[in-house]
Order: C-alpha cells, then sequence, then structure tokens
C-alpha cells in the first residue's frame, strides 16, 4: 500500500487549515462504506487484508484531519517543516511561566476546598488558550510564516498534553 | 415475503450459491445460537425444544458426557468435573483467577505461563477446550436443525474484552472447526437486532450486562452506519457476582462457616440464583438450605447488589465522557443480557440516563439475533446496502520503555482497524538485538497493564547508541486482534509476529487438542481442510480475473499481467489435480505473493477515485 496517500486527497477536500468536521465525517463514512473489510468478507484472504490495511490508513487521515493538533502538525508536514517539535525548546518566557503556573493549578486540584470547581477553572482556562493558538496557527500557516506557526503547534502540544492530564485528573477524582 | 431474483439481460447471472452462516451468542450462563431464515432472524432450539443451551460441560472419565442443560444436572452431584462460567476465565493468567476467589470449586493447574487449566476426571482440561465444546454443540445443533454444512459464524465477544479473551475465542473456534466470519461486539450485535439501523438516527446507549461481564458501548447511528464512540465496562463483573453478593449473606444467615466444601458452595449458589430470579417477580421469598429456613426480601437484596450496580453506572459515566457525549444527548438506552432483568438495574439504569429503556427483545436471544443477521450479511447472502459496522477497541495498546513504562501506540476507543507505527532507538553502543514488549492497558506502569507478549528483534547491526531507527507497527484488525512488526530502517532486519497473548494457547497446542480432538477424524480434518483451501483458491482466482479485465490495461505492463495471467492459469491447474491442502495452500499464498503489488495500485487508485469531485451532497445522495 503506498503510504504517501495524501490525507486531504483522500477525503477530497482543500489543503487548508479550516475543515468542515461534519462534512469530513459524511466524507468518512462513504469511504468505509466502500472500503471497510467487512465488505470484503467473502473475498480473497490476500483481499481481505488489504482492505484491513486500506480501511486502517482512512482511519489514520481521518483521525489526523479531526484532532486540530495532528492537523496542524501534518499542514507543515506537507509545507516541507518538520513537525517533530520534542526538540523544541521555547524561549518565550512568558510562555514557560504560564505553563508553570497551570501545572502548580493541575497539581493543587486534589488538595482545593472546592476540587471539581477547581477543576473546571482550569479546565476552561486550558480550552480558551487552546483554542486561542489554534487561530494562531491558522494566521501564520496562511501567511506562510511557517516558523511562527512550528512555534504556535509546539505551544498547541503542551496544551494538548494539559488537556489529557486534566481528563486523567477528573477520572482520578471520581475515584476519591 | 422472499422476492425472486432476475438479472438483467446480457449479463450473466452470478452462479450465486446460497451460503450458510450463523451467529453465536458465546455466554458467561447461556449460550445461543441464530441463523437468518426468510429474511428474519430466528434462534435454532435444541432436540428438547430449548433454545438457549446453558453454557455447562461436564466431563466423566473418558471425556466430555454431557453439554447444556443436561451437564447442569451434574452441578450439584459433581462439581469439580461440572464446568460452567468457564467464558470468564478465558484468556486469563492464574492471577486474575485467584482473584476471582472461590467463585469457581475446581482445582486450577498452572503448566507453563498460559492459561490455567482445569484438573478434571478427564484429566488437564484449558477453558479453550470448554468453549470448543459449547461451540461445536451448538454448530452440530444448527448443521441438524438446517441440513446443511456451515459455511461460518460471527461469534459475539464483550465490547470490554481485551486481546488475549479475544483470541482465546478465536482459538475455540478453531477447536471446533468453526471457520470464524468475525468476532462482532455484543452490544453492536444487540443494536442491529433492534433494527436501529433503520428508522433510527442518533446517539443510542447499549447496557448490557451478562452472567460474568459488564459492557457499555455509546454509538452513533447515521444512515445505517453504526458508529461505536465509545465503550467501557468490566469484563470480571456480572450477574455471576451479584449471586455471589447473595450466596455469601445467605452463608452467614444460614450460620454455615466459611470453608465450603464445593457441594455446599455449589447448593448455596444455586439458591442465591433462584432467589434473584423470583426477586424480580416478588417481594420476598423464602429460601432453604440443608437443615436452615428463611427468607430474602427485594430490599435486602437490593442492598446486597447496590454497590455492584453502582459500578456499573460509574462505567456508563466514563464511557460518556470518553465519547464527548453527555447524558441529555442519548436518545435511546437498550438493555441487553440476562441480568439486565433484575429491578435495581433497571431502575438505575433508567435513572441515569432519564430514559426508559428499550427491551422489547428477549435480552437473552437479542446478541445471537443480531449476529446472525452481521453473518447472513458477510457471507454474502444479502447486500450489506447501506449496513456499516465501525468498532473501536477497548483498551489502548502500548509497548514498554525504559524505566518499566508504557508508551501507548493505539489509544482506547480508536476505530478499528488500525494501524500505527512508532520508532524507537537503541540504548547501549553495539546492542544488536531489542526486547518489544507489547502491553494493553491505560495505566503508565508496566506492572499495571496486560501483557500481550514479548519477542525479540534481533540482528540490528551494531551502531552507536541512538543511531538505530527500529519503526514498530501495530496493527488491529476488524476483530480487534493484535498484529505486530518491528523492522530496523537502516538495515531493513524485520521480525514480525502475529500477537499470540502471553495467556494464549500456543500454535503446537492447538493443532495438538485438534488431533486429540475425538469428534474430529485425521480423514474428516484433511477433507474440511483441503475443501477450505479449494474455496479460497476459487475466491482467488475468480477476484484476480475480474481485477484483469477492469484495471490490466491502466495499471499493469504487458509483462506484468501475462506474468499474473499465468499464475491465475496454474493455480486453477492445481485446484483441480492436487488433494494435497498444504500445496494449494502454497501456491494460493504465492500467487498472492505475486498480486500483491497490483492489489495495492487498484486500493490506491479506488481511494484516489472514491470521492473525488464529488461534493457532500453527491455524497449524502449515494
Amino acid at each position: 500500500m503506498n503510504t504517501s496517500n495524501d490525507c486531504f486527497e483522500i477525503f477530497s477536500i482543500p489543503i487548508a487549515w479550516d475543515v468542515d468536521i461534519e462534512g469530513l465525517q459524511v466524507r468518512y463514512r462513504a469511504l468505509q462504506k466502500e472500503f471497510h473489510p467487512d465488505r470484503y468478507a467473502d473475498k480473497s484472504d490476500a483481499q481481505k487484508r488489504l482492505a484491513v490495511q486500506t480501511a486502517a490508513i482512512i482511519n489514520q487521515a481521518f483521525g489526523t484531519l479531526k484532532s486540530p493538533l495532528l492537523r496542524a502538525q501534518y499542514l507543515l508536514e506537507r509545507s516541507g517543516v518538520s513537525a517533530d517539535q520534542e526538540s523544541y525548546i521555547t524561549t518565550d518566557s512568558g510562555f514557560l511561566m504560564q505553563q508553570i503556573e497551570l501545572r502548580e493549578a493541575l497539581a493543587g486540584v486534589t488538595s482545593a476546598d472546592k476540587p471539581w470547581a477547581a477543576l473546571e477553572r482550569l479546565r476552561s482556562t486550558v480550552e480558551t488558550t487552546y483554542e486561542n493558538l489554534q487561530s494562531e496557527f491558522q494566521q501564520f500557516y496562511s501567511a506562510e510564516k511557517f516558523d511562527s506557526a512550528f512555534n504556535t503547534v509546539a505551544k498547541m502540544q503542551f496544551f494538548n498534553k494539559l488537556l489529557q492530564e486534566v481528563e486523567q485528573l477528573e477520572y482520578e477524582l471520581e475515584d476519591l | 415475503m422472499v422476492l425472486l431474483q432476475i438479472s438483467e439481460p446480457g449479463q450473466s447471472p452470478q452462479p450465486h450459491q446460497r451460503k450458510n452462516a450463523v451467529g453465536i451468542d458465546l455466554g458467561t450462563t447461556n449460550s445461543l445460537v441464530a441463523v437468518v431464515r426468510s429474511g428474519m432472524p430466528e434462534t435454532i432450539a435444541g432436540q428438547s425444544g430449548d433454545h438457549i443451551l446453558p453454557s455447562v460441560v461436564h466431563y466423566a472419565a473418558q471425556g466430555v458426557d454431557a453439554v447444556g442443560q443436561e451437564a447442569v444436572g451434574f452441578n450439584v452431584s459433581d462439581p469439580l468435573n461440572t464446568i460452567s462460567s468457564v467464558k470468564r476465565l478465558m484468556g486469563r493468567g492464574i492471577n486474575d483467577v485467584l482473584m476471582l476467589g472461590d467463585q469457581f470449586p475446581y482445582t486450577f493447574q498452572q503448566i507453563d505461563e498460559g492459561m490455567p487449566k482445569i484438573d478434571t476426571v478427564h484429566g488437564l482440561i484449558s477453558p479453550v477446550q470448554v468453549s470448543a465444546e459449547i461451540l461445536r454443540t451448538l454448530v452440530n445443533l444448527a448443521e441438524q436443525s438446517l441440513d446443511v454444512m456451515l459455511d461460518g459464524a460471527v461469534i459475539t465477544v464483550p465490547a470490554y474484552f481485551d486481546e488475549a479473551q479475544r483470541q482465546a475465542t478465536k482459538d475455540a473456534a478453531t477447536l471446533a472447526g468453526v471457520k470464524v466470519l468475525r468476532l462482532l461486539n455484543e452490544p453492536t450485535a444487540a443494536a442491529i437486532a433492534y433494527g436501529l439501523d433503520a428508522e433510527h438516527e442518533g446517539i443510542v446507549a447499549i447496557y448490557d450486562l451478562g452472567g460474568g461481564t459488564f459492557d457499555i458501548s455509546i454509538l452513533q447511528l447515521t444512515r445505517g452506519v453504526f458508529e461505536v464512540l465509545a465503550t467501557g465496562g468490566d469484563s470480571a463483573l456480572g450477574g455471576d457476582d451479584l449471586d455471589h453478593a447473595i450466596a455469601q449473606w445467605l452463608r452467614v444467615q444460614s450460620g454455615m462457616n466459611e470453608s465450603l466444601n464445593p457441594m455446599e458452595q455449589r447448593i448455596l449458589l444455586e439458591a442465591a440464583k433462584a432467589a434473584k430470579e423470583e426477586l424480580t417477580e416478588i417481594d420476598q421469598v423464602n429460601v432453604a438450605i440443608l437443615e436452615w429456613e428463611g427468607s430474602l426480601t427485594r430490599s435486602v437484596m437490593n442492598g446486597l447488589i447496590d454497590d455492584l450496580v453502582a459500578r456499573t453506572i460509574r462505567s456508563c459515566r466514563r464511557t460518556m465522557r470518553d465519547a464527548g457525549i453527555s447524558v441529555d444527548e442519548i436518545q435511546n438506552v437498550v438493555l441487553v443480557g440476562g441480568s439486565t432483568r433484575n429491578p435495581l438495574v433497571r431502575e438505575q439504569v433508567a435513572k441515569f440516563f432519564g430514559l426508559q429503556p428499550m427491551c422489547s427483545l428477549d435480552p437473552d436471544s437479542v446478541v445471537a439475533l443480531g449476529a446472525a443477521i452481521q453473518a447472513d450479511i458477510l457471507v454474502g447472502n444479502k447486500s450489506a446496502g447501506d449496513m456499516l459496522l465501525l468498532d473501536v477497541i477497548p483498551l489502548s495498546l502500548g509497548i514498554e520503555t525504559m524505566g518499566g513504562l508504557t508508551e501507548k501506540i493505539i489509544h482506547r476507543n480508536a476505530t478499528i482497524p488500525v494501524s500505527k507505527a512508532q520508532d524507537f532507538t537503541t540504548f547501549k553502543d553495539g546492542q544488536t538485538a531489542m526486547v518489544i514488549h507489547v502491553l494493553q492497558g491505560d495505566r503508565e506502569l508496566v506492572d499495571d497493564c496486560r501483557s500481550l507478549a514479548k519477542f525479540e528483534l534481533r540482528g540490528i547491526p551494531p551502531m552507536v547508541a541512538g543511531a538505530a531507527k527500529i519503526r514498530v507497527t501495530y496493527q488491529v484488525d476488524a476483530d480487534g486482534l493484535l498484529n505486530v512488526t518491528a523492522r530496523e530502517l537502516t538495515s531493513n532486519v524485520e521480525s514480525r509476529i502475529e500477537v499470540k497473548p502471553s495467556y494464549g494457547l500456543g500454535e503446537t497446542e492447538i493443532t495438538k487438542m485438534l488431533q486429540d480432538s475425538f469428534s474430529y477424524a485425521r480423514d474428516d480434518m484433511q477433507a474440511r481442510a483441503l475443501r477450505e483451501q479449494q474455496v479460497e483458491a476459487d475466491r482467488m482466482v475468480e477476484d484476480l480475473s475480474t481485477a484483469l479485465v477492469k484495471d490490466a490495461t491502466s495499471l499493469l505492463s504487458e509483462e506484468e499481467s501475462q506474468c499474473l495471467n499465468l499464475a491465475i492459469t496454474e493455480l486453477q491447474k492445481l485446484r483441480l489435480e492436487t488433494t494435497e491442502h498444504r500445496v494449494l495452500a502454497r501456491k494460493i499464498e504465492a500467487v498472492g505473493k505475486i498480486s500483491e503489488t497490483f492489489a495495492a495500485r487498484r486500493m490506491d487508485a479506488s481511494i484516489k477515485s472514491a470521492l473525488a469531485g464529488q461534493s457532500l451532497d453527491d455524497i449524502e445522495r449515494g
């Protein structure tokens, strides 16, 4: 299977940051109706294996376009910018301070007077910042300022991780 | 009414032979088999007229002597050799079994790393063998009742079953000689049976409390597509646990001491189960155990089981969060599993979702009915039309990294099939081998996850630490089964394994069991294997010929298509001549290899052209 399949091409949508998620879902379902392994159940084993791979590629492409972070990384990659943010070291001290504060807030939730309220406050801060970063990315990307877009994606990654940790904490609070 | 089909003039009608496929609900307490007849799914009754086969197998010294209702008769008289609730042992290790405590009266033996075996008068028996006996009984029942040989079956599993439990179920089918068309998640099967595809759109919750497992699935229905948004549950919580909670109370009330013999355990359990069932209808029952007599009211019972029910509700809450759905978005709640007859369960579910649950279909047979519908479609009898199931994996799959930590590769609730690759590197200078430890679970520490398999990638060329690039690929198929490959990219050294869970049976063990199995004479097995390969050869010839007619000119060079045509001719010839299934299998594999590139090019081209230039309206109109 050719793994160079372009996510946007698979769904036959324009290459852009803005993706109409509901429309994407319609396209996704139409594709799976054609390529899902269940459609190949009475075919040869070779065909079945291929169907598994194809359906997996469609699923992965769908996942990439649905997630703001993955979509941003993918767009950069397509533009020839390495999207591996692990080596990214921020020099933005304001951003670093903000990260430290948010991490402290996260650590303090369980011992707070009203842990659920503290968690919700934190979540809404994180979500708002995450959304702002997304519009920032869009601006840099459409202006083809890829270096700045790269920095924004690195920040998005931090916030995406924070959001996951907030969710994890929610499970833990429920177990207390 | 069934309409006869007439083909379009000029188009040769496919010599379409009706195929025979059934749906099997292999349950903890009861099992059922169902088939689609005249367009409608129905469960198949045994000779006694019962549609439900208790999942109980009795072993005598010479082997299996009773399965189902007949075996239930030995529950009290011969508890050590009467195996029930074996589904709870499938794909589990000795530690899981010990955690279930004294729920099982059997003596377990741990021989190797695999599933513990049950010590019976007939010798050591694997849970997989017990399940195979139940499957075989159901298949025989169907074949006798329909008077045909089956072409395959859809077997249902709890959505929350992990890799090891799924693999064990598939192994049981192999042992029973059943071709598995698909392992289908029970809640999804229930949704199909309710015909929720046809007139419903929106979000549905399926609450499935069976004998030994609990599942909650959130599905989105859109124009015939059943899309599982999230699934959760507990593969070790079910009606059995309600029975044990009640039995525990009865033991204390009746003044029995804690160390019961297997027969007393059985008596207590049977009394608990009977009381539980009666209390769904009435408010108070009298219970007699040996010399003791007393009574149990519904409210006392509710107090005994409310914690277990609360656990299921907590799972519901979590799963909704995973799905990103709030309670008021749920439009329907479907109840599945015998334990949902319990009034407290119904009350709590209705309260949590703020909806009266749907339960118009018999909760015991709904899963088998749905499986039969899917089997009928998969085997090619009925055009799938618009129906499509998109299922997810219930638990994350990961890999062990330095420091005993788990790095997730595929996250839970990812839609299957799914394939993900991740690159790793060496830790030491000159390192030539690497251990790949495959894990399942959502916790950080390796010790808190289930170990699925360990294998080694060898032959990495010696380099400085960090220079090698090892790509590990996890692929999960539509049955939820995992395949792992590892490859060193600078040298292309590859290691590939079909993940055989640490708790599973080895290939050789299965072969041996198959050979030992007295219901399979050697000749029978050979004949069946040959027949399977012949069918596969025919499929391959048909698939390839059709594909060549359509796409050879656009996708292949002259030389390539000659090569493929030759391969087809050779395969056809061998198909007619050989009686050796292995020879035919090898040829099929060889032709498969030759045609791989062509197949990939076709799939690639069709993916690209599938939606090309189509507007949303075009797509929605289909």
